[in-house]
């Protein structure tokens, strides 16, 4: 008897070993690729060819710049605080990967399902504050000490107009499940039925929040090169920096499947009929993820940075009213037309 | 011993470990940060008995902005570590005499608690389909809607009172005002003047 449930459970355990490790290894190949593709996006834009010496069309740079980064000497600075510098970087890129736990990315295609996975996003993706804050602090450094305080500051703050959002889909879908939320968007309608167009304001608030909360261009202040050299990262080379780089691209990457998710159906096909309901779930939900990655790519290629008091502003007197808003809105149409969820 | 119990001893061993190295630490940054890994296992032992939205909740918002703020304030306070040391070691017998009568005042307390026969009978466990998130909005917005309402007050009562207390215009600071800067207008901003070459203005 105790035998065979220890059995079950090595089973059990080794199948979600396999699960994550798949999961892992994919997404880490997907960033590779969209690495590059930021870079290509940016170049294109400008006028420039990118990286395009490593192999073909420079398609094996992401590969030579790991081997690069880990190939060289870590240097910890004198003055540095050893042991939270070098967990900085650790903090950043599991949480990131972490947060991936929860994604469906086909029907039943997640590692686990849990009821709460939209809560469970929102808390590890407000936990990545920390490897920013850590990094800043222990480098025992002025540019990242203040780099630091204003990435923190700037995260905490879109963190609030991205929980209204959040709130808002919610209360239309009815349930905090991922793959759930997925299904309330599957109607005959098909791409008309998804949530970007009952919701359009809050899916832009969202995506420009989703900007804000990866340190992205145009908010990219906590590395602002101009102001504060490399931010936070000054201090750090090699591995480590490589990690904080991999931390920050799978945090763009859950945003990017969390906006697919929450305001573009995740798996489900545009148009409900024959020739497309045909390709696998999968291709569709990588399909959007990267269409909002390019999103991404081109508004860093486009948009000129923000000054730091704007962009407080900007999170603070504009998105927080407006989202709030439309929290009392939704919820109050929702409520007297009696299209409100079952709920559980 | 299961996967669960193991989990527990785990999620409990690290807690209170970490717990200790709150105050037993020398850096008062370290301290918050194993006040962070406190959190982070107390919210896995919430996993455990099932409660998975209040365990979310907990990163939330302790982890994710009441810590965040403690460690904004003590990064930016410039502390001398060695009197700190001095000082833990001098007050420890005072915090342990302390901590022991809290202790067994919580003993008496706990020890001698006895559930009425109803409340044995009353309490079950969640019902079944139901998850936590509406579980505890069918009844927080039902029958505590008072409660709750009062708490939000409280609340924006502490809000404002924090920002009376520290709102202050400085004078001599420029500030900037996007509205007026919206307001400009090409004519307002720009002066076209033909100068005559050789002359200058």
């Amino acid at each position: 008897m105790t035998e065979t449930t220890w059995f079950d459970t090595l089973i059990q355990v080794l199948i979600i070993v396999a699960q994550s490790l798949a999961l892992l290894v994919g997404l880490l190949i997907i960033v590779a690729y969209v690495l590059l593709a930021d870079r290509k996006i940016w170049a294109a834009v400008q006028l420039r060819r990118g990286p395009n010496v490593v192999g073909p069309f420079g398609l094996f740079q992401s590969f030579a710049d790991l081997i690069k980064f880990v190939l060289k000497e870590p240097v910890i600075p004198d003055g540095a605080n050893k042991g939270v510098f070098l967990l900085a970087p650790f903090v950043t890129c599991l949480l990131a990967l972490a947060a991936w736990a929860v994604v469906p990315i086909d029907a039943g295609w997640v590692v686990a399902d849990i009821n709460v996975g939209v809560l469970y996003i929102f808390a590890i993706s407000s936990l990545g504050v920390y490897g920013t804050i850590m990094a800043g602090w222990a480098s025992n450094s002025k540019y990242p000490f203040l780099s630091a305080l204003r990435a923190a500051a700037q995260m905490v703050s879109y963190e609030v107009s991205i929980g209204f959002v959040i709130v808002t889909v919610l209360l239309c879908a009815g349930s905090l499940n991922l793959s759930a939320i997925v299904e309330a968007q599957n109607t005959s309608w098909g791409i008309l039925g998804w949530y970007w167009l009952p919701l359009f304001p809050m899916f832009v608030i969202f995506f420009i929040s989703a900007l804000a909360e990866t340190n992205r261009p145009p908010f990219d202040l906590g590395e602002a090169e101009s102001e504060l050299v490399a931010g936070f990262m000054v201090e750090y080379g090699s591995t480590p920096y490589m990690m904080f780089m991999l931390g920050e691209y799978v945090a763009i990457m859950t945003m990017c499947a969390l906006t697919a998710i929450l305001f573009m159906g995740g798996w489900l096909p545009p148009v409900p009929i024959a020739p497309f309901t045909w390709v696998p779930g999968i291709v569709w939900f990588l399909l959007k993820v990267l269409l909002v990655f390019f999103m991404f790519a081109m508004v860093k290629a486009m948009v000129p940075r923000y000054r730091y008091d704007q962009l407080m502003r900007l999170g603070w007197k504009v998105f927080l009213p407006i989202s709030l808003a439309m929290v009392v809105i939704v919820a109050s149409v929702l409520h007297f037309t009696g299209l409100a969820a079952a709920g559980g | 011993m299961s996967l669960a119990a193991l989990f527990f001893y785990l999620f409990a061993g690290v807690a209170v470990a970490s717990a200790f190295m709150v105050i037993a630490s020398r850096n008062p940054v370290h301290s918050v940060l194993f006040l962070i890994l406190t959190f982070v296992n107390a919210s896995g032992l919430f996993i455990l008995i099932g409660a998975e939205y209040i365990a979310m909740l907990l990163i939330v918002v302790y982890v994710g902005a009441v810590a965040v703020l403690f460690l904004f304030v003590v990064m930016m306070l410039d502390v001398d570590f060695v009197e700190l040391r001095q000082g833990f070691l001098q007050y420890l017998p005072v915090g342990v005499l302390i901590g022991m009568v809290f202790l067994a005042e919580l003993v008496l307390v706990v020890g001698s608690w006895t559930f009425g026969a109803g409340v044995t009978g009353a309490v079950t466990s969640a019902a079944p389909g139901v998850s936590n998130a509406v579980a505890i909005g069918r009844v927080l917005y039902t029958d505590y809607v008072y409660f709750f309402q009062a708490a939000g007050f409280i609340l924006l009562v502490a809000m404002i009172g924090a920002i009376v207390l520290t709102l202050r215009h400085k004078e001599n600071v420029k500030r900037q005002s996007i509205p007026v800067q919206n307001a400009r207008t090409k004519a307002m901003a720009i002066d076209v003047v033909k100068v005559p070459s050789g002359k200058g203005l």
